[in-house]
């Protein structure tokens, strides 16, 4: 029974993309939408979702022989919202602009449905330490999810990544324009839903008749 | 006709399965099936169909949109002259005008064309038809100084999006034309909206070109209500590029500015009396999405209190895409309501919709693209209630 064992390889593997939760199970698609036009704050906020996930689930894990099953939900939320608001304070001390553009969407980590997912259906009935792996692996696998859309987003919505100005100005001088729709919501469900097309096509076993 | 028959059996061997060429057999047997009805008969079920096949439908489509498109063509290079203050006879506008919107015509239909047959290729299946009338809608509906490669990206981000994920022809939940048009719309605003678009001051292959006259403003007519102010009402006059006023005689024949296609209604009138006729699109949803404008607007008259909400509504109608959408896109028969009564509701509010936007939302000067999409959307729930109150009645009826 080592650390990182065959089994608990599965556990901090596989939701990266066989059990990825935003592609797979359709979890906290809507902060994948909100704060992915720009990349830098995609992967701020994969970080912070990772973070609050893998200590979340190691607390749960700690204490879950002593909840009560009738009042574990609320036992959950504090646990999550003492977490969350560690992040945005650490975020507001640290990456002040970052913590502006992802505005309420770090708060609202409290509601992603990843979290209550992962404490609900591992972390009460699993060890810490694979609660652990499984809040980072589900994290990693949630955070490249954003980092992907945010990182088509910003390259064709604004021709730039982090920032740095990527599209040679030769471009815009031959004509090229920025596409607008790519800032807009819109095109942030259809990125993920063409990743998804590429994820399902290359592993057929997953498609659905 | 005979001859090209022969060679199309002598061919067909190569196409069908262990041929060299079997691989391309849905592109031969698109042509071939666009060429000829196809001589298939049923084994089972029903015997007995009707000769037009939705290939020939699609044609008629296209036989109707020919007029537009014409006078488009011309209009394109009347207004480019009137701009640059020169008259140099009709057959050299309307060469301007056919060499500026050719090139659109063929980028729409090879890339759309090119999509639908790599698609039918990879799937195994027969080319479907629906692009026949999508392509030649989609150089009708934008501006003339619409960049090429931005057609190329708007029509296959539409197929591939719009239509093909749903299924393809037949399938798709909104019009193919107008998504395309959506997306340059709010991908490339600047190139899409404004003054600078509706006109080519340039040249075109080398035709063309001079110095801008004095006078000249790009607006369109709905353009200008847009951005007319509340102290205008009254002496608010629509006018051309040069500022002359117009006359309804004008906004009818149509050389206004606008979007290639849709500016002069009698054309799309002339489109209208064909589909009618031949009863390929509905006349339930043409007249209802009319009598909707026409009737929003009117109760926009009564309260009157800014310049877009006094336009008259034989004016509404006119201007834009109005007519062009009543006529040849609202009419969709795949994204439009199907049941009778349905029509009439999905044209009504199409009208009425439309209206409400281009009077309420200066943003968006014309609400006809935003209005038919969102319809489009409503459509199968229209069905369904009108399906749902049929069943409702016959069941009393019954059930007394």
């Amino acid at each position: 029974m080592g650390l990182l064992s065959n089994k608990n390889k599965e556990v901090l593997i596989s939701p990266l993309s066989r059990n990825n939760p935003v592609i797979i199970r359709m979890l906290g698609i809507c902060s994948a939408l909100a704060v992915t036009s720009k990349l830098e704050p995609s992967i701020v906020m994969g970080i912070s979702v990772t973070a609050v996930l893998a200590f979340a689930n190691v607390i749960i894990s700690l204490i879950r022989n002593t909840i009560p099953n009738r009042i574990r939900i609320i036992v959950q939320l504090v646990v999550v919202a003492a977490l969350v608001t560690i992040v945005s304070e650490v975020l507001k001390a640290f990456a002040y602009d970052v913590n502006k553009q992802l505005s309420v969407f770090v708060g609202l980590i409290i509601t992603n449905c990843i979290l209550m997912g992962r404490l609900e259906a591992f972390a009460l009935g699993n060890r810490p330490w694979e609660s652990f792996l499984d809040g980072i692996g589900n994290g990693a696998g949630y955070a490249i999810i954003l980092i992907l859309v945010g990182f088509f987003r910003e390259l064709l919505g604004s021709g730039t990544l982090l920032g740095i100005q990527v599209v040679p100005t030769f471009l815009y001088d031959s004509g090229y324009v920025n596409n607008g729709l790519m800032i807009l919501p819109p095109m942030a469900l259809i990125t993920v839903a063409v990743i998804i097309w590429v994820h399902r096509s290359r592993n057929r076993d997953l498609q659905e008749n | 006709m005979k001859a090209l028959r022969n060679y199309l059996d002598k061919i067909k061997p190569n196409f069908e399965e262990g041929g060299k060429l079997a691989m391309f057999r849905s592109v031969f047997d698109g042509f071939e099936t666009f060429l000829f009805v196809p001589n298939t008969t049923s084994k089972t079920g029903v015997h007995i169909h009707d000769a037009a096949d939705s290939k020939r439908t699609m044609i008629i489509v296209v036989l109707a949109l020919i007029p537009a498109l014409l006078f488009g063509m011309y209009n394109t290079g009347y207004q480019h002259y009137l701009a640059i203050g020169q008259d140099p006879g009709f057959l050299e506008m309307f060469i301007y005008g056919f060499l500026a919107v050719l090139p659109k015509l063929i980028v729409s239909y090879v890339v759309g064309l090119g999509i639908e047959f790599a698609i039918a290729q990879v799937k195994n299946k027969e080319i479907q038809e629906g692009f026949l009338v999508s392509g030649i809608l989609i150089p009708m509906i934008i501006p003339v100084d619409t960049p090429l490669w931005m057609i190329a990206v708007a029509t296959a981000f539409a197929v591939i999006f719009a239509k093909e994920v749903f299924g393809g022809t037949g399938y798709n939940i909104f019009n193919v034309a107008l998504v395309t048009r959506a997306f340059l719309f709010f991908a490339y605003p600047a190139d899409m909206s404004g003054d600078q678009v509706w006109v080519r001051t340039g040249d075109t292959f080398g035709i063309g070109a001079g110095s801008v006259v004095d006078a000249y403003s790009g607006a369109t007519p709905l353009g200008q209500i847009s951005v007319a102010t509340k102290d205008m009402i009254g002496s608010f006059q629509t006018v051309d590029i040069l500022g002359n006023p117009l006359s309804l005689w004008d906004m009818f024949v149509g050389l206004i500015p606008g979007s290639i296609g849709e500016t002069s209604t009698l054309a799309i009138l002339l489109g209208a009396a064909l589909l009618i006729f031949t009863g390929v699109a509905s006349w339930k949803i043409m007249a209802s999405v009319f009598v909707g404008g026409l009737g929003m607007s009117a109760i926009f008259n009564l309260i009157g209190t800014t310049v877009p909400m006094s336009v008259s509504p034989v004016e509404q109608i006119l201007l834009g895409g109005f007519a062009f959408g009543a006529v040849f896109m609202a009419t969709d028969p795949v994204t439009a309501s199907r049941t009778e009564t349905g029509k009439y509701i999905y044209g009504l509010l199409i009208g009425a919709m439309a209206i409400i936007i281009r009077t309420l939302n200066s943003g968006y000067p014309e609400g006809m693209m935003l209005a038919i999409l969102l319809m489009n959307i409503f459509a199968p729930l229209i069905d369904y209630y009108v399906v749902e109150a049929n069943v409702n009645r016959r069941l009393r009826r019954a059930v007394k």
